[in-house]
């Protein structure tokens, strides 16, 4: 049970991934978390304004069901399976974020305070960040046709080429942002 | 009994990214710094699984709880599709540091800043799906 506790290893996290993709296959679904976006879009009238959007928004129900469960799961994670986890990260990358970019919360939370708290998250820049960010996940995974669930593990598990140019592209799109926009965002 | 399946689904990928920390921002950061083999071993090692997994479906011929055949729908392929999607995707994802299930993952931790995430998400899904006809496919 302490173990569970703890921080969980790479190789337990990606085998309880791989579980989760095949509970899905199991029962006929596909693991996707990103369509939910487009079903939660039908859902509020999107139809409306785009056929991408009329949909039987009823045959994706499964899959709000399956966000409901990882909400819960991230409650249930925080709450009672950790006591303040704080991923230990590179001592390098701690001493990049502090001295460059000014996160004096790295190595010390489980998100950059100065970005995900919510009292600053409501003011200008940090906002900025996490609406900007939003948009280009959401924008992008319908673009891409998935997203790092139906892609990069539901896609290459079936060795889709397609999958593997856009997980090359989800790549690309980081390296990009961290290693030449940051500088100029932070 | 199979709305219980998909919550039970969730649940554990909600869990693994919490517990496996792919939920933090900081270790979204390194991966795409290759400061750590951490992320790198989370993705690996369910696409390892995932392999055996599907490979073991296929030719076996394993059924779903429905007795079906279990269906595996090729994607179309296209280059600036997947390529130019997932470039503005893979921008977001280092910005935001989280992809679409740790955001849901995070309001649950107690993070409500992550709601002004899935907001725009949702609104950056609905303009693709305006202009979706003008875009490069």
């Amino acid at each position: 049970m302490d173990y569970l506790l703890q921080p969980w290893p790479w190789y337990v996290s990606g085998a309880a991934i791989a579980l989760v993709m095949t509970i899905l296959l199991l029962l006929d679904k596909n693991f996707g978390v990103s369509g939910n976006l487009r079903t939660i879009c039908s859902i509020c009238g999107a139809g409306k304004k785009a056929s991408f959007f009329q949909f039987d928004w009823k045959s994706q129900k499964w899959n709000l069901w399956v966000l409901v469960g990882a909400i819960i799961g991230g409650y249930l994670a925080a709450n009672f399976m950790s006591d303040n986890q704080i991923p230990d990260i590179n001592p390098v990358v701690i001493e990049q974020l502090q001295q460059d970019y000014g996160f004096a919360s790295a190595g010390s939370s489980y998100l950059p305070a100065e970005i995900f708290d919510w009292e600053n998250a409501r003011s200008l820049k940090p906002f900025l960040i996490l609406a900007f960010g939003g948009f280009l996940v959401g924008f992008g995974a319908r673009y891409a046709g998935g997203c790092t669930s139906g892609h990069a593990i539901s896609g290459l598990s079936d060795l889709q080429l397609p999958s593997l140019i856009a997980v090359i592209g989800f790549f690309l799109g980081g390296l990009i942002m961290v290693h030449l926009l940051f500088p100029l965002i932070f | 009994m199979r709305t219980l399946g998909y919550i039970f689904a969730g649940l554990l990928l909600g869990i693994t990214m919490f517990k496996s920390e792919a939920a933090s921002w900081f270790r979204i950061f390194e991966m795409f710094q290759f400061k750590a083999f951490h992320m790198y071993g989370i993705i690996g090692t369910a696409v390892v699984l995932g392999v055996i997994i599907v490979q073991l479906i296929k030719r076996r011929h394993i059924k779903s709880v429905s007795g079906k055949n279990i269906e595996f729908q090729p994607k179309n392929m296209s280059i600036p599709r997947y390529l130019i999607g997932g470039i503005i995707f893979g921008l977001g994802w280092g910005l935001a540091g989280a992809c679409p299930g740790p955001m849901f993952t995070l309001v649950g931790a107690g993070f409500p800043s992550l709601i002004i995430v899935i907001l725009f998400a949702v609104i950056g899904t609905f303009i693709y799906g305006l202009i979706k006809d003008k875009l490069p496919h």
